[in-house]
């Protein structure tokens, strides 16, 4: 069975992203932690790469930050292999096609299985082009996860039909980054995904607030926050993981409360 | 030379994300349409011959044909068209295409220029609102450009994010047509990016080697043996090898811009020292680490300066259809500084690079042997940094 999927089945899932390497490994390693111990029900883990093009500034400015200090894949890997002693949540890696593809597909998610990584999100890597990766992601047990966009229309149904783990729904055009206002009909989105499918779906790029996160988690299955951690980090330096844990406690029991207002409780 | 998926062998696709397939995928369908379509054909014919005044000269440069001493060389006269360059060719292209398909508005990455003014020219001449991104590094080295493209009526922004420059442009374009899709037209200027550009652009420059064949066919009767092009994303390269690639007599050879040298982390040369990778919408090759992350490149020319190759480019290497050669700076200035005496016309310091290699080659090969060289585009905005270069510090 999908540890992805599991995550979602006792209520609405907080899933927080974060840059490794953003300012060092151990912040890291210390920030996953924090977030584990305090809700998050999946974490996001992010290769940097020298040109995200779905990144808006702060976490392109993360991934520099990360970069500069000589974060590289195979310490993440280290990294990852270590927080597996006691995180026991699912992990899933978030990055750039290239940065999977230079490793070399099967050596990536070889190592994946290895250190019991759950999924993977490539936000340059549409439905079109899966057959990338996805061979080496089916042999290794690695599930990738698919994206819809608020552009996706009709495209919806061939997505979702086929996808695995989680679906991301991208809540706005554009870049990540918080936002003060979401207007894309994410219902409408997740009414589409609905008909087809039973695979899990939350909701990201611009969630920053308690209220936000509420709201799209009551709207689908959960609530993605990826700017607003980095600013954290960016601001704390290496004292930002007890922030981050007062963070992520806020913000799940904000999607706590959506599953109770939406009668899916724990 | 491409399949329904945008592929060029293993090279092209369409890496982007989500948000943006509906868009490229809209875009395809509408150039499949139009592109065979006898109104815009005839629309876009009358553009390119009324407004950029092609046909170009192609040009026999009997002075430094004689003083070289060997095969005859042509100069395909890109640089004469208006604004200067070959870029003219496809936005003319693509503005048209975007208007059939309702957009009122462009944007465009640019790294000297050259493909922002030439974007700024089409806008203002077909009514449409521009914008255009360029490095905050390119946008000094360039601030003529940078004032053109503004009297045009285009916005400029100077990209400050990566190492502000062509490649940094290009991303900020992309992320910018993920937040405005619905009236934006994202009109790239080389052959790269996601499935359909390198196609469509392709197509558009295309008319530079139909030219030259019908051109080298009544001055000289036969076929070229060789077409020089210099290389950045490679559209005037590709212009120029595309009615040849079946003519296997003809040599096809690409210019990369090495820098100060293509065995120094200063270079800019993608085939000659990358590998293949997965970037800006597209597999081929790109100046890489090994975890893939991209590297810094440098070159002179602003307009080559950029880390990969389009993606038909990546497959005519390893097909070994054409070849790729590296050329550094001082090469490059030197054809500048040789044409200018020896022509009178002065080269853009990206064809410079072309004609390096032709200078080279031309005395190697008989008198009876034929060289078309692709002058992309004018020389006038480089005079200041070849100055520069070499030690002279003149004001513009």
């Amino acid at each position: 069975m999908s540890r992805i999927t599991d995550a979602f089945k006792n209520g609405k899932a907080f899933i927080p992203f974060i840059t490794c390497g953003d300012p060092d490994l151990d912040t890291t390693a210390a920030a996953v932690r924090a977030m584990a111990e305090n809700g998050a029900d999946i974490i996001e883990l992010g290769i940097p790469f020298s040109d995200p093009t779905a990144e808006g500034p702060v976490i392109q400015e993360a991934n520099v930050r990360a970069l500069s200090v000589g974060t590289t894949t195979d310490k993440i890997f280290q990294l990852v292999r270590t927080l597996r002693a006691d995180v026991k949540i699912p992990l899933v890696f978030m990055t750039y096609a290239n940065v999977v593809f230079s490793y070399g597909a099967d050596k990536f998610f070889a190592a994946c299985k290895d250190m019991q990584i759950d999924g993977i999100i490539i936000p340059d890597l549409p439905y079109e082009e899966r057959d990338e990766f996805l061979p080496a992601c089916r042999k290794y047990g690695v599930e990738l996860i698919s994206m819809i966009a608020p552009t996706s229309e009709e495209r919806i149904d061939m997505i979702a039909k086929e996808a695995e783990g989680f679906i991301y729904i991208v809540s706005s055009l554009g870049v990540t980054g918080t936002r003060g206002q979401i207007t894309t009909d994410i219902s409408a989105i997740v009414e589409r995904i609905r008909a087809v499918t039973d695979t899990p779906c939350a909701v990201g790029f611009g969630i920053s607030t308690p209220e936000q996160a509420e709201k799209f988690a009551a709207l689908s299955d959960g609530a993605i926050v990826g700017s607003a951690v980095i600013k954290i980090l960016d601001k704390y330096g290496k004292d930002a993981p007890e922030h981050i844990a007062a963070y992520v406690k806020e913000m799940k029991q904000a999607v706590n409360s959506a599953s109770e207002r939406t009668g899916k409780i724990n | 030379m491409s399949n329904s998926k945008g592929k060029f062998g293993i090279y092209g696709g369409r890496y982007i994300p989500e948000t943006l397939m509906n868009a490229v995928n809209e875009l395809q369908e509408a150039y499949l349409h139009y592109k065979d379509e006898a109104q815009f054909n005839e629309e876009l014919t009358a553009l390119l011959n009324d407004y950029a005044g092609r046909p170009s000269r192609l040009y026999y440069a009997k002075k430094t044909t004689e003083e070289l001493g060997g095969a005859k060389i042509y100069l395909k006269r890109e640089d004469l068209n208006h604004t200067g360059a070959h870029k003219i060719n496809n936005v003319l292209g693509q503005a048209l295409l975007a208007k059939k398909m309702g957009k009122t508005r462009l944007i465009a990455e640019t790294g000297a220029g050259q493909h922002g003014v030439a974007t700024a020219t089409a806008a203002a001449l077909m009514g449409m609102e521009c914008v255009v991104f360029m490095g905050e590094q390119d946008t000094k080295r360039q601030a003529l450009n940078v004032y053109k493209m503004r009297l045009l009526g285009a916005k400029v922004v100077a990209v400050t994010s990566g190492t502000a420059t062509l490649k940094d442009a290009v991303s900020e374009a992309m992320r910018e047509w993920t937040n405005r899709i619905d009236d934006t037209h994202y009109c790239l200027g080389s052959v790269m990016g996601p499935h359909p550009f390198p196609t469509i652009v392709r197509d558009f420059q295309a008319v530079i080697s139909k030219e030259i064949k019908q051109q080298i066919m009544q001055k000289e009767g036969r076929l070229p043996d060789a077409v020089i092009a210099c290389v950045g994303g490679g559209s005037n390269a590709i212009g120029s090898f595309y009615h040849f690639i079946n003519d296997s007599s003809v040599r096809l050879i690409g210019c990369e811009a090495a820098g100060k040298g293509a065995d120094t982390p200063l270079t800019a040369a993608t085939v000659t020292t990358g590998s293949v990778g997965i970037f800006h919408g597209m597999k081929s090759y790109f100046c890489q680490d090994r975890y893939g992350q991209i590297a810094p490149v440098y070159s002179i020319s602003a307009g080559l300066d950029y880390p990969g190759v389009g993606p038909e480019h990546a497959y005519l290497h390893d097909i070994g259809r054409a070849e790729y050669v590296p050329i550094t700076d001082e090469q490059a200035v030197r054809a500048f500084e040789y044409l200018s005496r020896t022509e009178g016309i002065i080269p853009a310091i990206e064809s410079a690079h072309a004609l390096a290699y032709a200078f080279e080659l031309a005395p190697k090969m008989g008198r009876d042997k034929i060289i078309i060289v692709t002058l992309s585009g004018r020389g006038d905005k480089d005079c200041a940094a070849i100055a520069r270069y070499r030690g002279e510090e003149i004001y513009e």
